[in-house]
């Protein structure tokens, strides 16, 4: 089954055209990427994945129901949670605030409640701060929760906004570049933590990322954008071997790999 | 020496019976001289002094409770000079409401709004318009002036108004973003206080430039309120309230979430965060404080015009958030306190002193070098110098400080550790 299908989708900016009739499913509990050389339209497509930019035509639906004419807001509220190439952090807040931004959505407590600090609320807020503990936890993040975000080293920057995309409790999560300017070990790391990620948080993966062996050594499925659009899609195995994807590339890292 | 006082002041008794020490001699060197500004100032900053000592929150709040309505009227009340004593407090009590109304707008959400007065002039303007013969003009029906006793509605009914205007203002205004938007607030600021200007024709609301005077004043079982001793139990009712509401509004959900704007928009609406409804929820909250406020100033001078609220009285209020530290609660009330008494207490007793040396013949000083006129200058060097060497302000924001233990307790990671423990398994 498929959580997300995106059929036809275009995006114009003026006579630039960044994605051009991109169609792509992605099944429940895999873990897609999207490679592509630089310019090749990747964010743009996430950007119209989380509804940042509205697609110039086409259709994105998630489980069925169409993403169109929807807000990020409201685009994360239907479940799609993603982290930022340039790392996006609420620097000035802590380590643990950060996760708790992330809880917004399953927060039910209204101005009512917040005044009069009712038990419920209470009750919602505490157990909030133990669950975003807990994903702290998994991280290894929990020494550093009150810690400003603004001081984490990087990778830790890159593991909390996992973390804080994986608070929202999403059905799908769009990792733009999570290994971009990581060193080998923390690749390492990353490498596993993405890889159980469907099973422990029960979530769909989709992500883009440069770092070959990290995309050939989790990604279940492979969808290539070149000049704004699809040149080939596949597993690893085909993907590696695909003529036009070698072309575009010059799939240095896919080829050494092997 | 030093050393040993440093170690003294360590203890939390040693700490204790300093203080109870400093308060005793300023409340007494204040009851009995005729006029003392400093011994009122010293008694003042006991405050501050308490914020900072160690003793648990609930235990500070109640010395801090019983040195506003008991320690600091009574001391005051031994000179002549009790009523403009008064008057400062209430001065003080009425800017930190607005402060922190706009360190909500500023300081939490990181929206620049230049045009805050706007919003005290709507809570002014709504009571002073029924509060005297004014309303006759354009109402149908109903007797003007109303009662006394409406005040206190119309607290409540200022806040609402001020909130309705922010959120009538905030929808255009915030379409647009930083820079841009310091500028649109500022305009509209001018344009409000322009409307009240002007709404005396054709038909009379405002009173136009020549103001509304002789506001009834406030009733409470048939007692007017007149004196500003009496204003003074008012605001600090209001003022713990509004303190009170915005500490609970920044550890909440909602105080997240504008944090969570104010350091990058685009994460935080990717985190489920409407940003249309977070903005205007901070402009409508930080406006309501500001309208309740403004119906207590209307009261206490029972006379306004627009030349309360002009654009000097925004940046004033803006000069309070950014001393004392934007985004933090205690922070912003010093900040206000400190220029309110600054302006009200502090330049004008030089003033006067300064006018008596040279009647006296001592030093002759020009009236245009008057430090009560130098209030914008001041103001400007002290923006100046905090810039430069405090950029956070008097009292930085902090973030709340969570208990990792409390967190550890119940968590389950033993969850994690157990699906971790198969993989490796297998």
């Amino acid at each position: 089954m498929s959580i997300l299908e995106v059929t036809n989708i275009t995006k114009k900016f003026g006579g630039l055209t960044a994605n051009q009739d991109v169609t792509m499913n992605i099944e429940k509990g895999s873990i897609t990427a999207v490679i592509g050389p630089n310019g090749a339209g990747k964010t743009t497509f996430f950007n119209m994945i989380t509804g940042v930019y509205q697609p110039t035509s086409g259709d994105i639906r998630l489980e069925g129901k169409s993403l169109l004419g929807l807000k990020p807001d409201e685009v994360a509220k239907r479940g799609i949670s993603r982290t930022f190439q340039n790392i996006r952090l609420f620097g000035e807040m802590s380590v643990i605030e950060n996760v708790l931004v992330g809880m917004h959505t399953g927060l039910k407590t209204n101005l009512l409640g917040i005044f009069l600090n009712l038990p419920t609320t209470k009750k919602e807020e505490l157990l909030a701060e133990k669950e975003a503990y807990r994903l702290l936890e998994h991280f290894d993040l929990a020494p550093f929760l009150n810690e400003k975000a603004c001081n984490l080293s990087y990778g830790a920057q890159r593991k909390l906004e996992i973390a804080r995309a994986l608070a929202t409790k999403p059905k799908l999560i769009l990792l733009d570049e999570p290994a971009a300017g990581m060193n080998p070990a923390e690749t390492r790391e990353l490498t596993a933590i993405i890889k159980n990620m469907g099973q422990e948080f029960n979530v769909s993966v989709l992500l883009i990322e440069h770092d070959m062996k990290l995309v050939m050594e989790i990604s279940e499925h492979i969808v290539v954008l070149d000049h704004g659009e699809k040149i080939a899609e596949g597993n690893p195995e085909e993907i590696r071997t695909n003529p036009k994807v070698i072309e575009a590339y010059l799939g240095s890292g896919a080829v050494q790999t092997v | 020496m030093k050393e040993t006082l440093a170690k003294f002041l360590q203890y939390k008794w040693s700490q204790v019976i300093l203080f109870t020490v400093f308060v005793a001699v300023s409340s007494a060197a204040l009851f009995f001289s005729q006029k003392s500004v400093t011994a009122f100032l010293l008694l003042l900053s006991s405050l501050l002094i308490l914020h900072y000592i160690k003793l648990k929150n609930v235990t500070k709040w109640i010395i801090a409770l019983g040195l506003l309505f008991i320690l600091i009227p009574f001391a005051s009340s031994g000179g002549p000079a009790f009523q403009s004593y008064m008057d400062v407090a209430t001065m003080v009590g009425i800017y930190v409401s607005m402060a922190l109304g706009l360190n909500i707008v500023v300081g939490m959400a990181g929206l620049l709004d230049l045009g805050f007065v706007a919003f005290f002039a709507v809570g002014a303007y709504s009571y002073s318009i029924f509060a005297t013969p004014q309303a006759a003009n354009f109402m149908p029906f109903g007797t003007y002036p109303l009662g006394g006793e409406s005040f206190w509605i119309f607290l409540i009914i200022g806040g609402v108004v001020a909130a309705i205007a922010g959120v009538l203002i905030g929808i255009p205004v915030l379409r647009v973003k930083g820079d841009y938007l310091a500028i649109v607030t500022l305009g509209f600021g001018e344009i409000i206080r322009i409307l009240f200007n002007n709404a005396d024709k054709p038909v009379n609301i405002t009173g136009g430039a020549m103001g509304i005077a002789s506001v009834t004043p406030p009733e409470i079982f048939g007692i007017p309120l007149i004196f500003p001793n009496q204003f003074y139990f008012v605001t600090l009712v209001i003022l713990l309230f509004t303190i009170f509401t915005v500490l609970r509004l920044e550890r909440s959900k909602l105080g997240r979430s504008w944090k969570a704007v104010r350091e990058n928009e685009i994460a935080a609406q990717a985190m489920g965060i409407p940003l249309v409804k977070t903005k205007l929820l901070a402009f409508a909250l930080g406006a309501s404080f500001s309208g309740m406020m403004g119906v207590v100033f209307a009261a206490k001078q029972a006379f306004i015009d627009p030349t309360s609220f002009t654009l000097l009285e925004s940046f004033t209020i803006l000069v309070m958030v950014v001393l004392g530290g934007m985004g933090s609660v205690p922070g912003v009330i010093l900040g206000a306190a400190v220029i309110t008494i600054l302006n009200l207490q502090v330049l004008t007793e030089l003033a006067t002193w300064v006018n008596q040396l040279s009647f006296g013949g001592v030093i002759s000083i020009p009236e245009a070098l008057s430090p009560a006129k130098m209030q914008k200058f001041i103001f400007g060097a002290l923006l100046v110098a905090f810039a430069l060497y405090r950029p956070k302000g008097l009292i930085p924001a902090k973030n709340k400080i969570f208990d990792e233990k409390k967190l550890k307790e119940s968590s389950t990671h033993k969850d994690f550790k157990t699906t971790d423990q198969k993989k490796i398994q297998s």
